[in-house]
């Protein structure tokens, strides 16, 4: 049977719950113990709550979990943390270094301070919330995953963005969604420049209540879908243009 | 790869642990370059001194006695420190150029790292451990100091190709990324007088820097000049008398994270290499924006 994944609310009381969670202090533990004791979870294992200790910025922290579980990082982490993602909810109470929730697959992921580059980058599925900013490259070649940004986005963000949301509370750097595909791009603040074939699009309803559902899952309160604007494809470069023959 | 660092003072009372806390964060990102580390040291100028930092291939032989034939070959009192393959020569400020002459003479092996009023560097092949070990750079006060570890890429590991180099007087930089036009710009640079030691692009970078500044530029001018005439990656902090300096391209693929808090400003190209400093849970941590320069100053 499989486990049963906390509720929002349990989540947020893990830490008053700690006696019921595994907890995993990595200044006595190896990184390596930990991911393969996170590796060795099987559907219905009642270890479903986990306490990461003293990460001090450590690489591939909780890399290629595949159970319903919750994780719980205490501090700031460097490369690659959560990646590969399928279905734990991670929760790292600090900053995150290079390419962090890299290609999730399901599941979620919170960040509570800022992130660093090619955050969520190629997510497959899943939401990744980043309550702090993140910079460059957010959402590079994102193939379906949520991408909830509190703050601020670096240049590239969304570079050849297949599908799925990238949401930006506040302000996206230059190049946003360059050689985007079908990506859907919901920016609140300015947007610095856009990348080639991405262009500013029309909010329909449909719009209004998809973002609506991405900030109350991402837990965004005090922000109205109808303050963002919307960017995605102008479809121009799908097919060859033969008036751009001579350039070849 | 590679791993760079920067710690800056602003609370008089750490500089005695300048030395053990720069180590300690250059030691932590050992796994991004064990080819070949080094570090600059900067102590707090007195105005009536100046300190050339040489490095000797065979050290017994050349630093026995130099002090006596420098000091006749000047005209000015001169004090030789060894610390292993390296020696800090005090002298004058006004017997710098002098010295260095006569130094081409005296000991044609010798290589000058580094001159100024305040800075030491210090760098050799191996891991960032073994290189502070040799040189006791945990024992060493300071102001500031910047430090490197090094993945090679572009030129062969030798001591003269470690980090930092030094840019002009009491300036040094380090480096981290790959230059895909340094060939060329070291051309430009040797048309106009420059001299290269090494086939290094770091090298490259930092005579661009000297260069810039002897046709006017200030540090920070020079930098911004990096922008446009160096094509490729690049985080670069620079240490300067009085402080440091950062810089990354418009790419900025490279990483950088700093920490600032009371009593300090940090670099590191991960956040682990801040983890150890005093009060860092509280600091503020952030990500240097792309092609912007940052400074920071006594």
């Amino acid at each position: 049977m499989p486990a049963t994944p906390m509720s929002k609310a349990e989540r947020e009381q893990g830490h008053a719950h700690s006696q019921a969670s595994r907890v995993f202090d990595l200044s006595e533990h190896s990184l390596r113990e930990l991911n393969q004791a996170l590796h060795k979870l099987t559907p219905g294992s009642n270890e479903t709550a986990w306490e990461v200790l003293n990460p001090k910025g450590s690489h591939s922290v909780a890399v290629g979990v595949d159970q319903p579980i919750t994780i719980d990082v205490r501090g700031s982490v460097g490369y690659y943390c959560a990646g590969m993602n399928d279905g734990a909810a991670i929760t790292v109470h600090g900053s995150a270094g290079p390419g962090v929730g890299e290609n999730m697959m399901s599941g979620s992921i919170v960040i509570k301070g800022d992130a660093s580059q090619y955050a969520g980058a190629t997510g497959r599925g899943g939401l990744l919330v980043i309550e702090g900013n993140a910079s460059s490259r957010c959402g590079i070649s994102m193939k379906g995953i949520d991408i909830v940004v509190h703050g601020n986005i670096g240049h590239m963000s969304a570079f050849m963005a297949q599908s799925g949301n990238l949401v930006v509370l506040g302000d996206a750097g230059d190049a946003l969604g360059d050689s985007i595909y079908e990506a859907r791009l919901f920016v609140r603040g300015k947007v610095e420049s856009l990348g080639a074939d991405c262009i500013a699009k029309e909010m329909r309803p449909e719009h209004i209540e998809l973002l609506q559902g991405l900030l109350d899952k991402a837990g965004v309160t005090g922000v109205k879908a109808s303050e963002f604007k919307r960017y995605g494809s102008a479809r121009k470069l799908y097919n060859f243009n033969i008036d751009n023959a001579d350039a070849y | 790869m590679c791993g760079i660092v920067g710690l800056f003072l602003k609370d008089k009372a750490l500089e005695p642990k300048l030395g053990a806390m720069l180590s300690e964060m250059l030691v932590s990102l050992s796994d991004r370059g064990p080819d070949s580390a080094g570090i600059a040291i900067y102590g707090a100028a007195t105005g009536n001194e100046a300190k050339i930092t040489v490095q000797s291939p065979k050290p017994d032989r050349d630093f026995r006695g130099l002090d006596a034939e420098l000091a006749k070959a000047i005209g000015a009192p001169v004090g030789v420190a060894v610390k292993s393959t390296h020696a800090v020569i005090r002298t004058t400020p006004d017997k710098v150029d002098a010295a260095r002459e006569a130094l081409q003479t005296l000991r044609p092996d010798i290589r000058i790292m580094g001159a100024g009023e305040a800075v030491e560097i210090y760098k050799e092949v191996g891991l960032p451990e073994a290189v502070v070990e040799r040189f006791g750079v945990r024992a060493m006060t300071g102001t500031h100091g910047i430090g490197h570890t090094r993945m090679a890429t572009e030129s062969a590991v030798t001591t003269m190709g470690a980090h930092p180099f030094s840019t002009g007087a009491d300036q040094c930089l380090v480096h981290n990324g790959s230059l895909s036009n340094h060939n060329n710009v070291r051309r430009e640079l040797i048309r106009d007088g420059m001299t290269f030691e090494t086939e290094n692009d770091t090298e490259v970078a930092a005579a661009y820097l000297s260069n810039r500044m002897a046709h006017g530029k200030n540090l920070g001018e020079a930098l911004e000049g990096t922008l446009s005439d160096l094509d490729g990656f690049f985080t670069f902090v620079v240490g300067t008398k009085n402080g440091f300096g950062v810089v990354r391209d418009p790419i900025a693929c490279k990483p950088a994270v700093m920490a600032e808090t009371d009593q300090y400003v940090a670099f590191g190209s991960e956040y682990r290499a801040l983890t150890k400093l005093p009060g860092i849970d509280n600091a503020r941590v952030w990500e240097p924006e792309p092609a912007t320069v940052y400074f920071w100053e006594h």
